[in-house]
């Protein structure tokens, strides 16, 4: 790269090459603004910023797990178990609301820190120990709710709701968790471990880093992350369902991964995870207000994630 | 590498072991000295109305005195075949299938056939193969019950969420919901999938106001996504806009109590889990088997709620 073409360019094209996938967003919601007329209203912005929060912050955990090149498949189940232990401690138990939300949260923390110990302790394939928890938090919060619905506590369903009118807590949460996310991954020890544990893990080994214990915090900071995620979701609908959140952690990785991170480790922003999430919650929105074909959605939704991806593989080529 | 190998093996076959024990533990619960064995093939226990189906099953074989299996496809088809070709090397004298889809289980029919194992199919039916009996209730009558009682409740235009696509309970209900749109004033402006699901329920719902902000009425293809487009409507729910769901599971039925939903199309899991065994074990003895066993759906309005509170 000379240093005219650097100069002419600089700021479009910094603004472009660290966040690829703004151009998708941008793309995608100037096309639906032309399409429906009903898109670009604030209140359906505020909408579509509700409906992202749950896998922006899902997403936020798994970029942790992601930057350092593992995976995390158990996030959705995990964010249901979460949230059935918090609304079956209060519901049930008879605990009071915050403690109940505390011991829902520190459910997500003891599964993140169990995948953590499979993969660094038990030397299992990431893809594995949270597949096998993918299954036993779903087992479980079948276990605890017996299969029914459970009203979550007033502190969880408060969560869900507006601040004041207008102002909804999950769209702030998941600002909140987008500036958490940034502060972690760039200022902290633990994030660069992450990007170094995902660079290469044995030179970071070699450099001192003790990659086993960055693993269980990467892991334990996801499950925290998804009890979080459960907890919106519940709030929203001021009930935690047993069927909650299926297939939720395939959302967070696409989310992740329009964002611009590599599944292969050592890339990843928080600024591009919380742009992917906005992607597939504006693509799920205009879907519904175009009223697509049920048969079609999926197809959609299929083909927006890979252009996106491929757009975001073929401008970094051209670098 | 081997290590690693060593360790996933390991952690296999302790899955496998607690998995063992775990059904080990519930075939066991309802023994009471049968000689006759019954399995029940249930497609997803992620779902209030199917744990409701189980109950019912489980009482109803308690009292007759069998053993009950009760296995969960988790709503995958493939799965399911494998599940009822176990049982058919496990001795039972009669299998009760709830088909994950009724055009996928073909092959479940067929091999209980093969094992001259009388099938029973409950709440869902099986389109290609042979069964003793079917247990179900009407999903084409409810989703057109649903559309009478819609038009009873309001006029103008409506929305329909949709179940999984392609799922057979989607299709009957959406099928019968069309029928009876003919004799009301009510007319569909949009219809989009929720997957059943109550969250996806609130989204699309919320979606959807906004492009048609002057709605009148949701009819959801069950309780679930009808819960929550009555927590996207807030206020609204029940006012000007009605909103009529599908199963009759203990939140919807409190929500028609509540005044937030207009009705539910209330079906008897229980009833159709306790029906199934009966045939099931009539078939098992070599008596004769009703083929097919039709249970009753009912409209639950904010009248005739109080029958169906438990």
């Amino acid at each position: 790269m000379t240093t005219a073409t650097a100069r002419t360019g600089v700021d479009a094209r910094k603004i472009l090459s660290e966040n690829g996938a703004l151009g998708g967003l941008v793309v995608l919601v100037v096309a639906l603004s032309i399409l429906a007329p009903t898109f670009l209203s604030t209140q359906n912005l505020i909408n579509v910023g509700v409906q992202a929060a749950v896998v922006a912050v899902l997403a936020f955990g798994s970029t942790f797990v992601i930057v350092s090149g593992g995976i995390d498949l158990s996030v959705g189940s995990v964010a249901a178990l979460s949230a059935m232990v918090g609304a079956w401690s209060s519901a049930e138990a008879g605990l009071p609301g915050p403690v109940a939300l505390l011991l829902g949260l520190a459910t997500g923390v003891a599964a993140g820190l169990i995948n953590g110990a499979m993969v660094s302790f038990g030397r299992l394939p990431a893809f594995i120990a949270t597949l096998a928890m993918l299954s036993i938090a779903r087992g479980l919060t079948l276990v605890v709710s017996q299969g029914t619905p459970l009203a979550t506590p007033d502190v969880v369903t408060f969560l869900g709701s507006n601040l004041v009118p207008q102002v909804p807590l999950p769209l702030l949460i998941m600002l909140v968790f987008f500036g958490i996310t940034g502060f972690v991954l760039s200022r902290t020890y633990a994030g660069r471990s992450m990007y170094a544990i995902g660079g290469n893990e044995e030179a970071a080994r070699l450099s001192g880093i003790d990659v086993r214990r960055q693993k269980l915090v990467i892991y334990a900071l996801s499950g925290l992350f998804a009890a979080v995620a459960g907890m919106l979701l519940a709030g929203r609908l001021a009930s935690a369902g047993p069927q909650a959140a299926v297939g939720y952690e395939l959302d967070a990785i696409a989310a992740v991964v329009i964002g611009g991170a590599s599944l292969s480790g050592g890339v990843g922003r928080a600024f591009g995870t919380l742009v992917g999430a906005l992607v597939l919650a504006v693509l799920r929105n205009g879907l519904n207000q175009l009223q697509v074909s049920p048969f079609w959605q999926q197809v959609v939704i299929g083909v927006v994630i890979a252009l996106a991806v491929l757009l975001d593989t073929l401008r970094r080529r051209s670098r | 590498m081997n290590l690693t190998r060593r360790a996933a093996l390991a952690a296999l076959s302790v899955t496998t072991l607690a998995l063992t024990a775990a059904c080990g533990s519930g075939a066991s619960s309802s023994g009471g000295g049968a000689d006759i064995s019954v399995g029940l093939a249930l497609s997803t226990l992620n779902n209030p109305y199917f744990v409701e189906l189980k109950q019912g099953a489980e009482e109803a074989a308690a009292e007759l005195g069998v053993k009950l299996t009760v296995v969960d496809a988790q709503n995958d088809a493939t799965n399911q075949v494998n599940q009822v070709q176990t049982f058919t090397t496990q001795g039972v004298k009669a299998i009760i299938i709830n088909p994950v889809d009724s055009k996928q289980a073909g092959p479940a029919a067929k091999a209980a056939e093969n094992a001259s194992i009388p099938l029973i199919a409950v709440d869902r039916t099986v389109d290609d193969g042979k069964v003793a009996s079917e247990v179900t209730s009407d999903n084409v009558q409810g989703g057109s019950l649903a559309a009478i009682e819609l038009g009873r409740a309001t006029s103008g235009g409506v929305v329909h969420l949709q179940g999984i696509p392609g799922a057979s309970a989607t299709r009957d209900r959406g099928f019968g919901f069309e029928q009876g749109l003919n004799s009301g004033a009510i007319k569909v402006v949009a219809s989009q999938p929720a997957d059943f699901d109550r969250a996806k329920g609130l989204d699309v719902t919320t979606n959807l106001l906004q492009s048609n902000p002057d709605l009148k009425g949701v009819f959801a293809d069950n309780d679930e996504m009808a819960l929550g487009a009555i927590k996207a409507l807030g206020d609204r729910a029940g006012k000007d806009v009605h909103v009529v769901g599908f199963d009759g599971t203990p939140d919807g039925i409190k929500a028609v109590e509540d005044g937030t939903m207009a009705a539910t199309i209330a079906q008897q899991p229980k009833v159709l889990g306790r029906q199934a065994v009966e045939q099931a074990v009539k078939a098992a003895k070599g008596e004769t088997v009703q083929q097919v066993v039709s249970v009753e759906v009912k409209v639950v309005t904010k009248k005739n709620v109080a029958e169906f509170k438990k």
